[in-house]
């Protein structure tokens, strides 16, 4: 009994801190999500108006805009990060000279800070200076601008995505492939399955664990995307970027808006989560019931 | 697996490692060039090694103060965060506390949400409920020290999990039948045992608090701005200075990149540990 109140004392330093900035600032936007509050407007109290702000929320033409690039966004860069980084952590199976040098390499952009990241991709692409519209000028007579082009511009947002992330894939891939026991692949062979029967029958159902909690953890990270963005894009051209968290960041803190802005925060939390448990249901679920 | 053309592998990885440094080549390839140089066609090599935009990035006062800021600002942090989280870890892993596990997951869920969301409300409390008569800790380095713990403090709790756990409970359960103290038990007996899992821990959490951008660029003003926050004004200025701007980032990154170098196979090992796990 002694030895437990010794354990809470060396827990409670913890537990404040994550109360006061995590616990508290939560039901503070919950409580403030149902007033309209504005310190600038004509009437500066906090006012309790039901759900007013949810309901401006569903007709906010720039909030289910910025949604639907959102998850445009994290469907190309997840996918593309998933493939991509499954055949390179294939391609590290294999013995060559020099591997784990590369794998350093490879390594390399997890640990930029996403808005460097940001600021290196800005470098590359900006017409008078980057030296990819302008080799694509040279080589194609193709003019790439991204602050001209919508399409331009969340394409290179998700190319900068596969760049800095895939690494993350391949070296989870790596971790779980070199686990796989060697006999089902053996067996395979001697029964003569080809290439893509291996893959489908026996090391996807063997790595699924690993490459669903990797999905999982890209997910969560794509959906939070802020910093990279802002910095290459800024959001444009007009909201063709304009991912949430650069939403939030750039035209609802900025509006001292502050109830309507809670509501919008709760409702992206809310997603965020609605959207992993989507994931979870429709992948893991199934699976665990079935044995 | 075998392979039957080995330098085939090699000829192809060498390909991507181009791909994976050229942006990072390119970033010091702007950052040593002269505003007049900028605008005529880009080239691939660097003509000659021009410091001058390093050399205004130090002679400016603003940035040095944001360098200084953001130094205090991640090692406080880290430390703090990487104390806190041993003596959380400890007792979560060697007391029958009831509910831990759900107060493990409990931290993490704190790590998941977006910071994109916690910004007002973060905003509010540090400018209008945490504050003591004049003292506040919006725009303080304090007030960043505490705010980075949300997303660091369960991070550090996390990688220390298995170190602790790896620490045999037999230990401490002989050191207190001797008659030891808790205080002595955990830094004489733990602490020393803990060490490396300690080390990678405080690195990590340290380039994380390094790293963060969104944050500081909405809970400071003027007096805890940080370097990240810097290189994002120069972006938002009319006319943004690429050199400057470039030579900034590269300031930025170089502390991450030593600090890689240091922690390199942890980080791998840390960066896989939840695909392993799962």
């Amino acid at each position: 009994m002694k030895r437990n109140r010794l354990g809470w004392l060396l827990l409670s330093p913890t537990l404040v801190l994550l109360g006061l900035f995590g616990i508290f600032p939560f039901l503070y936007v919950v409580w403030l999500s149902f007033h309209s509050w504005n310190p600038f407007a004509a009437n500066p109290d906090k006012v309790f108006n039901w759900a007013d702000n949810f309901r401006a929320l569903v007709f906010d033409a720039g909030f289910l805009a910025s949604l639907g690039v959102t998850l445009a966004f994290v469907f190309f860069a997840v996918a593309s990060q998933v493939v991509l980084g499954y055949l390179l952590a294939q391609a590290f199976m294999r013995d060559f000279p020099g591997k784990s040098f590369f794998r350093t390499i490879h390594t390399l952009p997890l640990i930029m800070a996403p808005i460097i990241v940001g600021s290196v991709w800005k470098l590359m692409t900006t017409p008078s200076i980057g030296i990819i519209p302008n080799l694509l000028d040279k080589w194609f007579g193709y003019d790439l601008n991204i602050g001209a082009s919508a399409l331009a511009a969340f394409v290179i947002t998700v190319i900068m995505d596969v760049w800095h992330w895939t690494p993350l894939v391949t070296l989870s891939l790596i971790a779980a492939l070199v686990s796989l026991p060697s006999d089902p692949f053996e067996q395979a062979q001697i029964d003569g399955a080809g290439k893509w029967q291996t893959f489908w029958h026996i090391t996807l159902p063997m790595i699924r664990p690993a490459l669903i909690a990797t999905v999982f953890i890209r997910l969560m990270d794509a959906l939070r995307t802020v910093d990279e963005v802002l910095m290459l894009t800024g959001g444009g051209p007009g909201s063709a970027t304009r991912y949430i968290g650069v939403h939030i960041f750039k035209e609802v803190f900025p509006r001292t808006n502050y109830g309507y802005g809670s509501a919008v925060s709760l409702v992206v939390l809310y997603l965020t989560i609605v959207i992993c448990w989507l994931l979870y249901v429709s992948l893991i679920a199934p699976r665990s019931k079935r044995g | 697996m075998r392979n039957r053309h080995p330098w085939l592998w090699v000829l192809f990885w060498t390909f991507l490692s181009f791909l994976t440094l050229f942006p990072i080549y390119w970033l010091f390839v702007i950052s040593m060039k002269a505003p007049v140089d900028l605008f005529s066609t880009p080239g691939l090599l660097l003509d000659r090694l021009n410091w001058a935009n390093y050399a205004k990035v130090l002679q400016s006062e603003t940035l040095r103060g944001y360098m200084v800021n953001s130094l205090v600002i991640s090692s406080g942090n880290a430390v703090l965060v990487t104390l806190l989280g041993f003596l959380a870890c400890y007792a979560l892993t060697r007391f029958d506390l009831p509910g831990k596990e759900s107060i493990f997951f409990w931290t993490i869920t704190n790590r998941m949400a977006p910071p994109a969301v916690f910004l007002l409300p973060l905003f509010l409390l540090l400018t209008q409920v945490y504050k003591i008569g004049d003292f506040s800790l919006a725009d303080s380095r304090l007030g960043m020290i505490l705010v980075y713990c949300t997303f660091n403090l369960p991070f550090a709790i996390w990688t220390l999990r298995p170190t602790l756990d790896g620490i045999p409970k037999e230990l401490d359960e002989a050191a207190f039948v001797d008659g030891a103290s808790a205080w002595r038990v955990i830094w004489d007996v733990i602490f020393p045992l803990a060490r490396p899992g300690l080390a990678v821990t405080l690195i990590l959490t340290w380039v994380f608090a390094w790293n963060e951008y969104l944050l500081a660029a909405t809970l400071t003003n003027f007096n805890a701005r940080t370097i990240t926050t810097g290189l994002s004004e120069y972006v938002t200025t009319t006319g943004t200075a690429w050199g400057i701007m470039a030579a900034i980032s590269v300031f930025t990154l170089i502390p991450a990149l030593i600090v890689f170098s240091m922690v390199q196979r942890h980080i791998v090992a840390g960066l896989t540990f939840g695909a392993v796990k799962g």
